[in-house]
């Protein structure tokens, strides 16, 4: 701040609010270090010596977040200083437990296929190239309000494109929820989600005055009325579109839960969420009578060892997994992770389980908390209603797709095709979760930078031009 | 391998993780009561200023220009709602206005104008009011042709 102000919103000349850039540098220099260090005990304990790729990893690995770290500090300088280093952390231990996947499947040998641990921090690499360009491009969160129909159909569309496409370009045990092209898999419904959540934020900013005041009241709620209902059956009928044509109970859940969240953010009126339980309710009994693969992923959910050499194999091992891990876990490297199918992607937090116990995968999902307290923090603090919808969007995305997945992974939620934000093996979501991460990191900036000074008043409105439009 | 190694790694590194998260929990405090580090922006020393200085912050709102001029409105908790639509607590009877035009919303003991998505815009001074605005006593709000004051 530069000279004095009369501005009561901007602190006394001398004392900058803090920008807390240290203090991010400091943690994410400890996420580095948790990182290594769990690369080199799975090292040391799967194979008893210290491999030479380590050196490369752990110098790309450092790369990656000193040039997050710097963009950061350059561009968004007032950002939450807590939101990269819980990505890195995140991002880390997924790599370290994708690496001794990799290990464990080299050793069993035969019918691995390959490393993927590379390929999983190339795409890390990807997704901090978008997490770059997202804060070189978006400097300010307010324009992204002007795109939003575009955004929207955007969305619609990266959300249809798998429907449309044949199943041998689309399908991947059973949902068809992914575009395969030259060796690439790309998974649309995961970029379609932020462009939805833009596009919601955008809407309900705009109708949340009709949706919140006009109701009436019956049984100590506030019942909108009927032709308010439209946006959000819209909503529902897009999702069950999505699980009916991709056959995807993940995605369909998110969209939904995340709209009838954030309606409920915008208008404070509790009885959206009742709405949206009632027709989820609905939704999901008519999709148990009519559909054969959600009727399986219910009846495994009930009774998992009923079907342990069928459809329930995956959630048992799974189960099996967690009870070895017990309280402390089986040391990084000490179990038998691998004996999960696809624990990479689906069931890395099982994985995780078993390797660090309950103290281990409560830390990871402290760690989510932390950073979705981050988001919602954003949310209350930034000024501008855009912003705080959709920062609490962004953040409830992040929440409710760790909780679906681990609910799945624990048994206590059917299983659902999500994967674990920024752990699990997977470039799309990887890579989309960069780009909500810098849309969280723009908005806190924004939130957290000190107001400028109002420029200097001028004299006599009376003389000045103004426009008046006659309607 | 000896177990004794293995299991220096296992309980380590739980440790490693959780001292991790001990140390952003410490961040969140800081931010949450005001560290050692220093108070962030966003629970700023203003807004305790401010509240202590709410007793003798503005107090009516006086329209002093337009058809309703000399009208005076005392300021409460609650917020302002300015237009022509009959609930609006001040009821605008200009043709430049929109039937919800603007709104004053009190935080702290501050007053903040807002467009409601009128036709004709609000200003504040010579400024079109886009996002929530701090007004002062005294700043001028022009709607349509009505003229708004805060005094004190």
């Amino acid at each position: 701040m530069t000279g004095p102000s009369t501005d009561p919103r901007t602190p006394p000349a001398g004392t900058t609010p803090p920008k807390r850039r240290g203090t991010e540098l400091a943690l994410l220099g400890f996420a580095v270090v948790i990182t290594l260090a769990a690369q080199c005990i799975v090292d040391l304990t799967v194979t008893g010596s210290l491999s030479p790729e380590l050196a490369t990893f752990g110098t790309w690995f450092t790369a990656l977040w000193a040039v997050a770290h710097l963009v950061v500090r350059r561009f968004a300088p007032y950002a939450d200083p807590l939101l990269l280093p819980c990505v890195a952390v995140l991002v880390g231990l997924g790599l370290v437990m994708i690496h001794r996947l990799d290990l464990a499947g080299s050793q069993v040998g035969g019918s691995t296929t390959g490393e993927d641990a590379p390929v999983q921090l190339l795409w890390a690499t990807v997704g901090l190239v978008l997490f770059v360009a997202v804060l070189l491009v978006v400097r300010d969160h307010r324009v992204l309000s002007r795109f939003a129909y575009t955004l929207a159909l955007l969305g619609l569309v990266l959300l249809a494109i798998p429907a449309v496409l044949p199943a041998s370009i689309s399908e991947v045990y059973g949902a068809k929820l992914w575009i395969r092209v030259a060796g690439f898999s790309i998974q649309p419904g995961e970029f379609a989600k932020i462009c939805l959540i833009i596009f919601f934020a955008a809407y309900l900013v705009d109708k949340r005055d009709v949706l919140a005041l006009a109701s009436r009241r019956v049984l100590r709620l506030e019942l909108p009325r009927g032709r308010d209902l439209g946006p959000v059956v819209l909503a529902w009928i897009a999702s069950i579109l999505v699980l009916v044509f991709e056959r995807d109970l993940g995605s369909s859940l998110l969209l939904f839960g995340i709209f009838v969240v954030m309606l409920y953010v915008a208008t404070e009126r509790a009885s959206w969420l009742v709405i949206g339980l009632i027709l989820f309710a609905g939704g999901a009994f008519v999709a148990y009578q009519v559909f054969g693969h959600v009727r399986v992923r219910v009846d495994t959910w009930l009774d998992p060892f009923a079907y342990q050499d069928t459809g329930g194999y995956q959630i048992v091992q799974s189960l099996f997994g967690l009870g070895t891990g017990g309280l402390f876990g089986a040391g990084l490297g000490g179990g038998r992770p691998d004996q999960t199918p696809v624990a990479k992607s689906d069931f890395i937090a099982s994985a995780i389980g078993e390797e660090l116990g309950l103290f281990g995968l409560v830390a990871v999902i402290v760690v989510y908390l932390v950073l979705v307290e981050r988001g919602l923090r954003t949310s209350l603090v930034v000024r501008d209603g855009f912003g705080k919808l959709l920062a609490a969007g962004l953040a409830f995305a992040v929440a409710w797709q760790v909780f679906v997945v681990l609910g799945g992974v624990t048994g206590l939620l059917p299983l659902t095709g999500l994967t674990t934000p920024f752990l699990a093996y997977g470039g799309s979501s990887l890579v989309a979760n960069f780009g909500l991460v810098a849309l969280l990191v723009r908005i806190s900036d924004a939130a957290r930078r000190p107001v400028a000074p109002a420029p200097a008043p001028q004299p006599k409105l009376v003389d000045a031009p103004t426009e008046v439009v006659q309607r | 391998m000896a177990e004794i190694v293995l299991q220096t790694f296992r309980f380590g590194f739980l440790l490693l993780l959780w001292l991790f998260i001990f140390a952003a929990f410490r961040v969140v405090r800081a931010d949450l009561f005001g560290g050692r580090a220093g108070r962030v922006a966003s629970v700023p020393p203003r807004a305790a200023a401010a509240r202590k200085k709410g007793a003798r912050g503005p107090r009516h709102l006086v329209v002093t220009a337009g058809p309703l001029s000399g009208t005076r409105i005392t300021l409460g908790e609650q917020a302002i709602l300015i237009g022509r639509a009959d609930d609006s607590t001040l009821v605008l009877t200009d043709d430049f206005a929109s039937s919800r035009h603007a709104r004053l919303t009190n935080r702290g003991g501050q007053w903040y104008v807002e467009d409601l998505g009128s036709t004709n815009g609000t200003y504040l001074d010579q400024q079109r009011v886009q996002g929530p605005l701090l007004v002062a006593s005294g700043q001028p709000i022009r709607i349509g042709q009505t003229v708004l004051e805060l005094r004190s």
